[in-house]
């Protein structure tokens, strides 16, 4: 078990963001959390990579709970939805990647990881001026440059055109089968999860599913009162 | 001669290194809001007898701490705690002037700075000074920069996101104080600022960007110095002139299109 999620429970004033969600993630899982907006998948990311440390319930990575210790941290790499910094921040797509780098020993690693990401020869480019799929590209070399056991990604194709999403996904598919990477991905998209994930939860602030996404795409009841039921939150929502 | 010429260099490289993580942090001003609660612990030291430049360190770095404490702790925004800083310091100096009858001429070299009349115990602090802050900066480089870049991601990856930002606050407010002698407290924000808004429309890096604003630094500082002893004038304005006239050239020749990007 990589990571275990125990009645989670967030409260804002006046909200419950997350209510008793329990799940499970197993070493070599590619998992899609799917939701509408406002279902409390960023919360449960917060949680998750302790930002958010005010809930009721626990969370454990390895078998330990993250309240105790933060080592967890080094074993997941996370590519947030959308990364926010000033255009004209001085940093090359090199200098972002080896942000992320833990030990300098391992310079040697960042040639390694752009090249697989195909943005080796925009190392030298200043981030802020490369298209929205590129520099989401060097937010995954950035999280991949430790060798994480661990992937997280919170909507990371929202703003992105459909040729990047394309390679992007093809990318997230080639870590989870070939370096056996663990995924944890939210998404807007249900198509994308459908042929993805091997896992699914769909969270609408309660757990409304969590099971093998075959289980959940394969029956179309289920599909369409999860479906119903998150078009009444987005019309509740607005 | 030679001596306010190798403090001003230090100082030049001190500022402009400080100044950039504060420029990218959108803290551009906070330079300034340390300075003039520098001029409290100035007039502080004059009524005292005690060496001046020894409580404005104390008062204003303590003061930036607390109102940087403050400031998170009450979720007050970054231009706001600013202004507070700087109009406190302020108000404490008059009110210590006041309350003393007055040490005009004393203030004054500090309100606008006296580089050539620094002397070699000066010249050692600044120098020693500005060596412990460049390792300090050094060995917290890639810390420094990715939570200057995105606190959330520094956060995650491990990094003490507030010991940082506690950490350049001291080193702003060390800066600040050691530079008085070169600027005066009315200026130090210009040798935070313009040398790095103008390096940034040239570098790609972090590293390529502080070197540049390190030699526009470093030129306005020496140029500025020898300019005013030629023609006895004062330094502070000549060099803070010398830098606005390095951001105007660049910014002549970025609209003319000379300038590819960065």
């Amino acid at each position: 078990m990589i990571a275990e999620i125990e009645n989670l429970t967030v409260e804002y004033p006046g909200v419950k963001a997350l209510e008793n969600v329990s799940f499970s993630v197993n070493q070599g899982d590619f998992l899609g959390i799917i939701g509408p907006n406002g279902a409390g998948k960023s919360t449960l990311f917060s949680c998750m990579l302790g930002l958010q440390k005010k809930y009721h319930g626990t969370i454990k990575f390895f078998g330990q709970d993250i309240k105790k210790s933060q080592n967890y941290l080094k074993e997941i790499g996370y590519v947030p939805q959308k990364p926010i910094f000033e255009k004209n921040f001085p940093v090359t797509v090199n200098d972002v990647v080896r942000m992320g780098l833990r030990k300098e020993s391992d310079e040697s690693k960042i040639d390694e990881i752009l090249q697989q990401l195909w943005i080796h020869e925009l190392r030298k480019r200043r981030i802020g001026e490369l298209s929205g799929g590129q520099q989401q590209r060097v937010f995954i070399a950035k999280a991949l440059v430790n060798n994480p056991k661990i992937l997280i990604l919170d909507e990371p194709v929202t703003g992105i055109d459909q040729q990047s999403i394309d390679l992007f996904y093809s990318i997230l598919t080639e870590l989870n089968s070939k370096q056996n990477i663990t995924i944890i991905w939210s998404s807007h998209d249900l198509d994308a999860v459908n042929q993805l994930a091997n896992h699914v939860a769909c969270l609408n602030r309660t757990l409304f599913f969590h099971g093998e996404s075959d289980d959940f795409f394969k029956n179309p009841e289920l599909v369409k009162q999860y479906s119903e039921s998150s078009m009444q939150e987005h019309m509740h929502h607005h | 001669m030679q001596r306010a010429i190798i403090s001003g260099i230090a100082i030049a490289i001190l500022c402009s290194i400080i100044g950039l993580f504060l420029v990218l942090r959108r803290y551009s001003l906070f330079g300034d809001a340390i300075a003039h609660s520098s001029f409290g612990g100035i007039a502080l030291g004059l009524m005292a007898g005690v060496y001046p430049l020894w409580t404005a360190y104390g008062v204003s770095i303590v003061s930036a701490l607390i109102m940087t404490r403050i400031k998170d702790k009450f979720n007050i925004s970054g231009d706001a705690s600013i202004a507070v800083l700087l109009s406190s310091g302020i108000a404490v100096g008059l009110v210590i002037i006041g309350l003393s009858g007055g040490f005009t001429i004393n203030i004054f070299s500090f309100l606008f700075g006296s580089i050539l009349l620094v002397s070699i115990n000066d010249t050692i602090l600044i120098l020693t000074l500005t060596g412990i802050i460049l390792i300090v900066i050094l060995l917290l480089y890639r810390q420094l920069l990715y939570s200057t870049f995105n606190e959330e991601q520094a956060k995650i990856s491990g990094i003490p996101v507030e010991k940082i930002n506690y950490l350049i606050v001291f080193m702003a407010g060390i800066t600040v104080v050691t530079s008085i002698q070169l600027v005066g407290v009315l200026l130090i924000s210009a040798l935070f600022v313009i040398p790095n808004v103008t390096a940034i429309m040239y570098g790609r890096g972090f590293k390529q960007t502080s070197i540049i604003s390190m030699g526009f630094s470093i030129f306005s500082v020496v140029a500025g110095i020898l300019i005013s002893y030629i023609f006895n004038i004062t330094p502070a304005g000549t060099i803070v002139l010398f830098a606005i006239g390095i951001f105007a050239c660049t910014i002549g020749i970025k609209s003319a299109g000379l300038l590819s990007k960065p």
